[in-house]
């Protein structure tokens, strides 16, 4: 006689699993390397082939060690590697890339029991660690109009140029968009950040609760400090922030209420931040 | 406002299907349990020889249900079994004599007010034929009918694969308006409402039909959304009342009853044939010609597959009801019950679960919740034995339609927590009520 499976209820499921959610992230990813690779040149596929496999390598090498399962093959820890190579500017040392991602792999995701269990985003802090650590490498903004010429330049980020009050190092909203200014690697080009945005919000990997609350109350924030809105949306991080960041599953509110609140609070800090902090920051 | 739900693939391959009788089996078991309540008592023994329709188990006590001999033939013993839910019960197999002799004394029944309409449907042997298995005469049986605003009428039928009410509603319409008639008269109702999902247009257009004569019912296609069925989902999706925790429909003035059990009451009242037959949907991956067969009950899987054409492999799950709510059976003899309303063979690809790995937080699971439960937080606290944290929770509304489950990504076994929860939260506070009454007696 055959013998039949007894389980309880339900006897089907849906077809999402962490790994699809995980892939659809890289690929929402993938705009934005490419205006990368354009804007900062061939260096930024390095720094993100590091960081990505890095991550991988620490994931698998420290779950060995601590005989846990291995979680590799849900691919959480390129999404990692990805979004901390996107905070970093092109310039950076890899081996200090190659710490952060340690940094973010093993101390925030895996020494608090792995995946779903990081109290902060991995990449972000791994950012903040590497900004305490390395601030001269961390805030070397190189960009060049033509990458492929040797003499890069230095070039402020759009926004420390605005604080500085250096209007004639301000590139226009066009510029902004299309990401031609300094900056980290993964930030600068909003249109290729949308893009990518737009694709997790059609797949349904984030609900548009977060991005515009957080992109909304800096606008409205920026239009009630006299800045101009625009200008503060294009540039920065801010995008990047609310698409990827504050979107991250783990470390903010499951609820569409609450999502609404956290990208509101993060709008505010966010802000603050900008017109308070790096100014003061600069001035000294 | 609108209720969380999931979309899922609706599988109706059998909606066209008219249901065919198969060949009588040689045997049938009836087990004397079909219902929520006390088990039928057993009224005949080894050797009688029983008519389709004869009574040979008789509702014991107020909450139990008559049974009736679904074929005719020899009482060939009367078994100790085992239900599905893990009972013991004891099951009347009646080998078949082919013939199918109906029962003299099937006649209509007499019915002139509220109080015969009920012994009726308690004669009949009636019960929530949509999988629920509650007795209809004490649903029905309202001792102050002034509390029924409206009656809802469950068209749902929201799970995969199902379509023997969609069948109801295509083959009887008659029967279901018949059982419409019945409870206006007797029960002085004025509002029915039948509520039907959107993928069922066939059937919306039967209804239409009959409901064009009729001033009182009102047809609610409402989006196929799983579990547009729930009951108190249902009666908020069509009257937009919130039907309290721990409370009842009839608290908010409805009574909620399945199409197919309208329809069953409508035609036991116009021919007195009791309930021994059912329309069953026969489908899954396993099965080789998908169709809807009408068996008498008692009839096994094993025979009722054979009858029905057969399996295209070696079945690995065989379930009862719909794939979303219904229960995994442990062998092909099982018998079809009064409320078995679908029969799913899956292959060995459909029945193989996905692997479970660790929740990544994203809220799938409370999002998708009709009630809003947080299965995540519900998990952690049964984890950790905190039952204050479960009543917090109120996992106790929990109705299982297990959404949380199919929408998880890491796959992990919320809905069958939540079970478990429900459980010892119940264990709980009837242990701590017992407490507290040995204080109050001390005190």
């Amino acid at each position: 006689m055959t013998k039949l499976i007894l389980s309880v209820s339900p006897h089907i499921y849906g077809k999402r699993t962490t790994q699809k959610i995980m892939l659809d992230v890289i690929i929402a990813l993938l705009p934005a390397a490419a205006a990368s690779v354009l804007i900062f040149g061939p260096r930024t596929l390095l720094v993100i082939g590091v960081c990505a496999a890095v991550s991988v390598c620490s994931e698998f090498v420290f779950e060995k060690l601590c005989k846990r399962e291995n979680t590799v093959y849900d691919l959480s820890a390129i999404v990692t590697g990805m979004l901390l190579a996107y905070n970093l500017p092109v310039s950076i040392p890899l081996w200090q890339a190659a710490f952060g991602s340690v940094t973010a792999v093993i101390v925030v995701k895996q020494l608090f029991g792995g995946i779903g269990q990081n109290f902060a985003n991995p990449a972000i802090t791994a950012r903040i660690v590497m900004m305490t650590a390395f601030s001269g490498t961390m805030t070397n903004w190189i960009y060049s109009a033509t990458p492929k010429t040797p003499d890069a330049v230095s070039s402020p980020t759009p926004l420390i140029a605005a604080a500085k009050g250096t209007t004639s190092m301000m590139p226009s909203y066009t510029e902004l968009l299309l990401g031609r200014h300094g900056g980290c690697l993964g930030e600068t080009c909003a249109l290729a950040l949308l893009l990518g945005g737009a694709y997790l919000l059609i797949r349904r990997v984030i609900s548009w609760h977060t991005p515009a609350a957080f992109i909304g109350t800096v606008a409205l924030m920026s239009l009630i400090c006299g800045k101009d809105p625009l200008y503060q949306i294009l540039s920065g991080g801010l995008i990047l922030g609310a698409f990827f960041m504050a979107t991250d599953y783990a470390t903010t509110p499951p609820t569409k209420l609450g999502k609404l609140i956290f990208g509101i609070g993060c709008g505010l800090i966010t802000i603050l931040i900008r017109l308070r902090l790096i100014s003061q920051s600069l001035h000294v | 406002m609108r209720l969380h739900g999931i979309r899922i693939p609706h599988k109706k391959n059998t909606a066209g299907m008219e249901p065919v009788r198969i060949p009588v089996p040689g045997t049938v078991s009836i087990p004397m349990s079909m219902h929520i309540g006390k088990p039928a008592k057993v009224t005949v023994k080894k050797g009688d020889t029983v008519k389709v329709g004869q009574l040979i188990g008789e509702a014991d006590g107020f909450m139990s249900s008559n049974i009736h001999a679904s074929v005719s033939g020899r009482v060939q013993k009367i078994d100790e079994t085992v239900s599905s839910d893990g009972r013991k019960i004891s099951s009347v197999v009646i080998e078949s004599d082919g013939k199918q002799e109906l029962c003299e004394n099937i006649k209509p029944p007499e019915v002139k007010d509220f109080e015969s309409f009920i012994k009726a449907v308690r004669d009949s042997g009636v019960v929530g034929l949509g999988g629920a298995g509650f007795p209809s005469f004490i649903k029905l049986g309202i001792n102050d009918l002034s509390k029924i605003d409206a009656v809802v009428i469950n068209a749902a039928e929201c799970e995969p694969y199902i379509t023997s009410d969609t069948r109801t509603m295509i083959d009887k319409t008659g029967y279901i308006f018949k059982g419409i008639d019945a409870i206006r008269k007797y029960m002085k109702v004025r509002r029915f409402i039948i509520g039907i999902e959107s993928n069922k247009p066939e059937a919306v257009k039967e209804l239409v039909k009959y409901a064009d004569d009729t001033e009182d019912v009102e047809i609610k296609v409402l989006p196929s959304i799983y579990p547009q069925g729930g009951e108190k989902v249902l009666v908020f999706n069509t009257m937009k009342r919130i039907i309290p925790r721990k409370r009842l429909p009839i608290d908010v003035g409805a009574v909620v009853i399945n199409v197919t059990t309208l329809a069953f009451i409508g035609e036991y009242l116009e021919t007195g044939r009791p309930l021994v037959d059912k329309c069953v949907t026969l489908d899954g991956s396993a099965v080789k010609e998908p169709k809807n067969v009408i068996v008498p009950i008692g009839t096994s899987v094993y025979d009722l597959v054979a009858g029905a054409g057969g399996l295209n492999c070696h079945p690995k799950k065989v379930i009862y009801g719909g794939p979303m709510m219904g229960i995994a059976v442990p062998s092909p003899y099982e018998p079809v019950l009064k409320n078995t309303n679908a029969i799913i063979v899956m292959d060995p690809k459909e029945s193989g679960q996905p692997k479970t790995t660790p929740c990544i937080g994203c809220g799938a699971c409370t999002n998708h919740c009709p009630f809003r439960l947080d299965p995540k937080a519900i998990s952690r606290a049964y984890k950790l034995d905190d039952c204050e944290m479960l009543a917090k929770l109120c996992v106790d509304i929990c109705m299982e339609c297990g959404c949380c489950s199919y929408v998880c990504p890491a796959n992990r076994p919320l809905v069958q927590t939540n079970k478990l929860a429900k459980k010892k939260l119940k264990e709980y506070l009837s242990e701590r009520n017992k407490v507290r009454e040995g204080k109050n007696k001390s005190d």
